[in-house]
């Protein structure tokens, strides 16, 4: 039987079968995947300053690390997600933890750069001292693992690579695997680099590594082109010979082209797009709660009402939690409410309040009785945070809290969650790093990150995280997670309300959909037909 | 002749140096903090000083626009953060694509609205009078976006004539060798029919948008002014020596009903500019129109001020035109010059 889709695959085959000999060279549609996504990177160097998100992807395909997450079953299917801690080599063919747990050896796989050139432990270790002394996004990314200064990167051979710990550190490993320590060509970054020991220039604009795809063209803002490392040795060759990522910012134009399956793969679409696919039942949509991920609702713990920790319990025993979940995130998420009064080890996790109206009114008048208060979002996120803003505003308004609800675009809210003086901000916040201590490393800690939006300060809740970071145990490390996570229930800083899922759109015939925590596509493991 | 262009040429640098003052001062007034945006992800405030001091935006107002002003010499718009390219490189590439969209718009628009407002008002109260009047209502009140998407919808997913809004050319096609940057033209210079036909089909559904959008200013304009004409003295006097309708019509009436048109044309040019920027949107039509709101919404300085610019000398250098097409339809304009 002839579909409309074989039609259309044929009539755009057919140039290339018309054109013989130069036909059979091209990656035919079968082999091409059509990817559309809000936008593209900006760089082609993720440890530059100033790099957008998509720019993962290109760390992710184009480049090898040392480490990589090892991939485990979606439990309802669809795919694969992966376990943090669970680690395969990439470029690494073995790797050895010293007996004094004070240093990791790896052994290199004989791989090749795309210009040719063997992978040495030299180019390892310029990468990953670029990493630690770049500044910016790179160099917070890779303290968070304790990785930390050059001194700790040591070439033993050619073939042999070694980094010394500053201290024991479960994160050390896995952040090995995340996309910021990739490997360059350091050769051919330095010859072009003109003078710039970090060839930061070229680098933005010329991929130098190994990894399995390469950059076939690049026109920022319209689309970016891959195409197939066929020498790749770091893992099972991609089936896929070219991936076309186009970007097309607008989202019902993204789902018109998936609904009538003229694009093979849609990344960020709001979650009602979402929600109306999977029920149409057209094209596949895989979902995966965001690890480390939530959105919440951060209250001012320094200036402002919400000092007083009866009016922060207060609010998260009004939270619609069902209704917020179902009516801004269409039902993509977990619902973070109604947990048990002993927490689990893990984040997030469900806080043991409820929508309770008499309890938080009870509170409310404990602490004195109404007042108005302002609750900050960004614009970025209207789809979900608006009317979630509109849903808070209403139960509050039963406790007597008269909410004003406050717009910020984009790129005014960055300063403002930086002044620390807002009262309310719905936010979401998701950390590449699986794990409960690094969570809240970021955004309840006495280190004050940006992402600390309710400027909370406890130093019983530092002490608790810190010593969950390096505790030497696993049973010393559960004790603090349970405690700090007890401590963030009774305080709450920040009222947790759902867990997002991250949705991807995929036509039936597209499979093994990979989920990274850095949420952009992985095209090594993708198959298609 | 040349002495006119001249003395308008003359006229337009105030203006300019106007619009780079005022561009520059607004990108800085208004609230959002580029290092702020840029520090990315768990940035430190540490992280957002170091980019500020690289953006040279922790300096002095006044140091910050001389070191613009001197690179604006050198022909430097600066570094877009939103695409890490120059921006006048970005601008570069991505300006034919507005401008083939805008005239194929314009030229779409035209066509249709000439004749009909011509017919309107030599039929004034006739069937095609109540047509053109609906048509520019119903143009006019239905917001670009909107028609966009309600194109997209019916033609590309209820009806399938269409092909895939994914912008300038299906993913399969490649673009023709670059010598004006419209891909009409270059295809055809190239002989590339294939290309040709993949670009005028991706062209189509987002130029009716614009043409529609059009419309109304161009028909109403040209049925006034044509009913204006037509009750004149010399329409009369042509009639009364026998001349036949269309001679009158043709060449009396619509040569002098033409000069409000002409003004109106360079008015819907610089709206269908502006209009663009939601059409690319829904097309992914790589213009500069999105570039411009995509650097806005990240404080992205350089390119906006590229953009503002660009469409200043842009506007300056249209107006020009229109003045100088003035004096070609009406000999006295140019003396009065």
């Amino acid at each position: 039987m002839i579909t409309r889709r074989t039609a259309i695959a044929a009539g755009l085959a057919a140039p290339f079968v018309a054109q013989g000999k130069l036909g059979a060279q091209t990656p035919s549609r079968a082999e091409t995947l059509l990817l559309v996504q809000e936008y593209g990177p900006n760089s082609l160097d993720m440890q530059g300053i100033g790099s957008s998100q998509p720019v993962n992807g290109v760390a992710l395909n184009c480049y090898d690390r040392l480490l990589r997450f090892k991939p485990v079953p979606i439990p309802g299917g669809g795919g694969n997600t992966i376990a943090m801690g669970e680690l395969e080599g990439e470029l690494a063919e073995s790797w050895q933890i010293a007996s004094d747990g004070m240093s990791c050896t790896f052994k290199l796989r004989d791989a090749t750069f795309h210009s040719g050139r063997k992978v040495t432990a030299a180019d390892v270790k310029w990468s990953l001292d670029r990493a630690c002394t770049i500044g910016g996004f790179a160099t917070t990314q890779m303290n968070a693992g304790s990785l930390e200064k050059p001194e700790q990167f040591v070439v033993v051979d050619d073939k042999t690579f070694r980094v010394d710990f500053v201290r024991k550190d479960k994160m050390t490993l896995p952040n090995l695997a995340v996309t910021i320590p990739f490997v360059f060509d350091s050769e051919l970054a330095i010859k072009n680099g003109g003078g710039d020991p970090h060839a930061k220039e070229w680098l933005k604009n010329n991929v130098a590594g190994s990894g399995a795809y390469k950059v076939e063209s690049w026109k920022p803002g319209v689309e970016t082109i891959y195409v197939r490392n066929d020498a790749w040795t770091s893992g099972k060759l991609p089936q896929l010979r070219r991936i076309i990522a186009r970007d097309i910012a607008s989202p019902s134009t993204r789902r018109a082209l998936m609904e009538r399956g003229d694009a093979d793969v849609s990344y960020g679409l709001p979650p009602k797009d979402f929600k109306d696919l999977l029920d149409a039942g057209k094209v596949n949509v895989v979902g995966v709660p965001i690890p480390n991920g939530v959105w919440g609702c951060y209250l001012n713990t320094q200036v402002g009402p919400f000092k007083d920790v009866r009016l922060r319990q207060a609010v998260a025993w009004v939270m619609p939690y069902e209704k917020l979940l179902q009516a801004s995130l269409f039902g993509r998420g977990v619902d973070m409410s109604g947990g048990p009064e002993t927490p689990k080890v893990a984040w997030p996790q469900p806080f043991p309040y409820t929508s309770n109206v008499a309890r938080a009114k009870a509170l409310v008048d404990a602490a004195g009785g109404g007042f108005s208060t302002t609750l900050y979002f960004d614009a970025g996120n209207a789809t979900v945070a608006e009317p979630m803003a509109v849903l808070i505003k209403e139960a509050l308004g039963a406790i007597g809290i008269t909410v004003e609800i406050n717009k910020v675009p984009g790129a005014n809210f960055r300063t403002e969650i930086a002044k620390k003086t807002n009262p309310m901000v719905l936010n979401r916040f998701a950390g590449w790093l699986d794990y409960p201590d690094y969570y809240l490393f970021w955004t309840m800690h006495g280190n004050n990150s940006i992402f600390n939006i309710a400027a909370y300060q406890n130093p019983e809740l530092d002490k608790l995280i810190d010593a969950a970071r390096f505790a030497p145990d696993k049973a010393a490390y559960e004790a603090n997670v349970v405690d700090f996570i007890k401590l963030v229930n009774r305080e709450v800083p920040m009222v947790p309300i759902a867990q997002p899922t991250h949705d991807v759109a995929l036509q039936k015939a597209i499979g093994g959909y990979q989920f990274q925590p850095c949420r952009e596509p992985d095209f090594r493991y993708l198959t298609k037909g | 002749m040349l002495r006119m262009i001249g003395g308008r040429l003359m006229t337009t640098i105030p203006s300019v140096i106007g619009v780079i003052i005022v561009t520059f001062l607004l990108t800085r007034v208004l609230p959002g903090d580029t290092a702020a945006y840029f520090a990315g992800p768990a940035a430190t405030p540490q992280a957002i000083a170091e980019i500020r001091s690289k953006l040279g935006l922790d300096q002095p107002l006044p140091v910050q626009f001389v070191s613009y002003v001197t690179a604006l010499a050198k022909g430097d718009l600066g570094q877009s953060l939103t695409t890490g390219q120059p921006v006048t490189a970005d601008l570069a590439a991505r300006l034919p694509a507005s401008a083939e969209l805008t005239l194929a718009g314009l030229l779409l628009a035209m066509s249709v609205a000439l004749p009909l407002g011509v017919l309107a008002a030599v039929k004034q109260g006739s069937w095609i009078d109540h047509l053109c009047r609906v048509v520019a209502t119903a143009g006019v009140s239905l917001p670009v976006f909107f028609t966009g998407l309600l194109l997209v919808y019916v033609f590309y997913f209820l009806l399938g004539w269409s092909p895939a809004p994914l912008g300038r050319l299906d993913v399969f096609a490649s673009e023709p060798p670059r010598i004006t940057g419209l891909f009409l033209i270059d295809s055809l210079l190239a002989g590339h029919f294939e290309t040709f036909r993949a670009a005028l089909a991706q062209l189509i559904l987002p130029a009716v948008t614009l043409g529609i959008f059009s419309l109304a200013p161009i028909t109403r304009m040209t049925r006034a002014s044509m009913l204006a004409v037509l009750g004149a003295d010399f329409v009369r006097t042509a009639r009364a020596s026998g001349l036949t309708n269309a001679k009158v019509i043709g060449t009396y009436a619509f040569r002098n009903a033409m000069l409000p048109v002409v003004t109106t044309l360079g008015m819907v040019f610089s709206f269908l500019l502006g209009a663009n920027v939601l059409v690319e949107k829904v097309f992914a039509w790589p213009g500069v129109g999105s570039y411009a709101v995509e650097a806005l919404i990240a404080s992205d300085y350089a390119p906006i001020q590229g953009f503002v610019l660009t469409m200043a000398i842009l506007y300056v250098v249209l107006n020009l035109l229109i003045d100088l097409l003035y004096g070609v339809i009406d000999p006295r304009v140019r003396l009065e010059g």
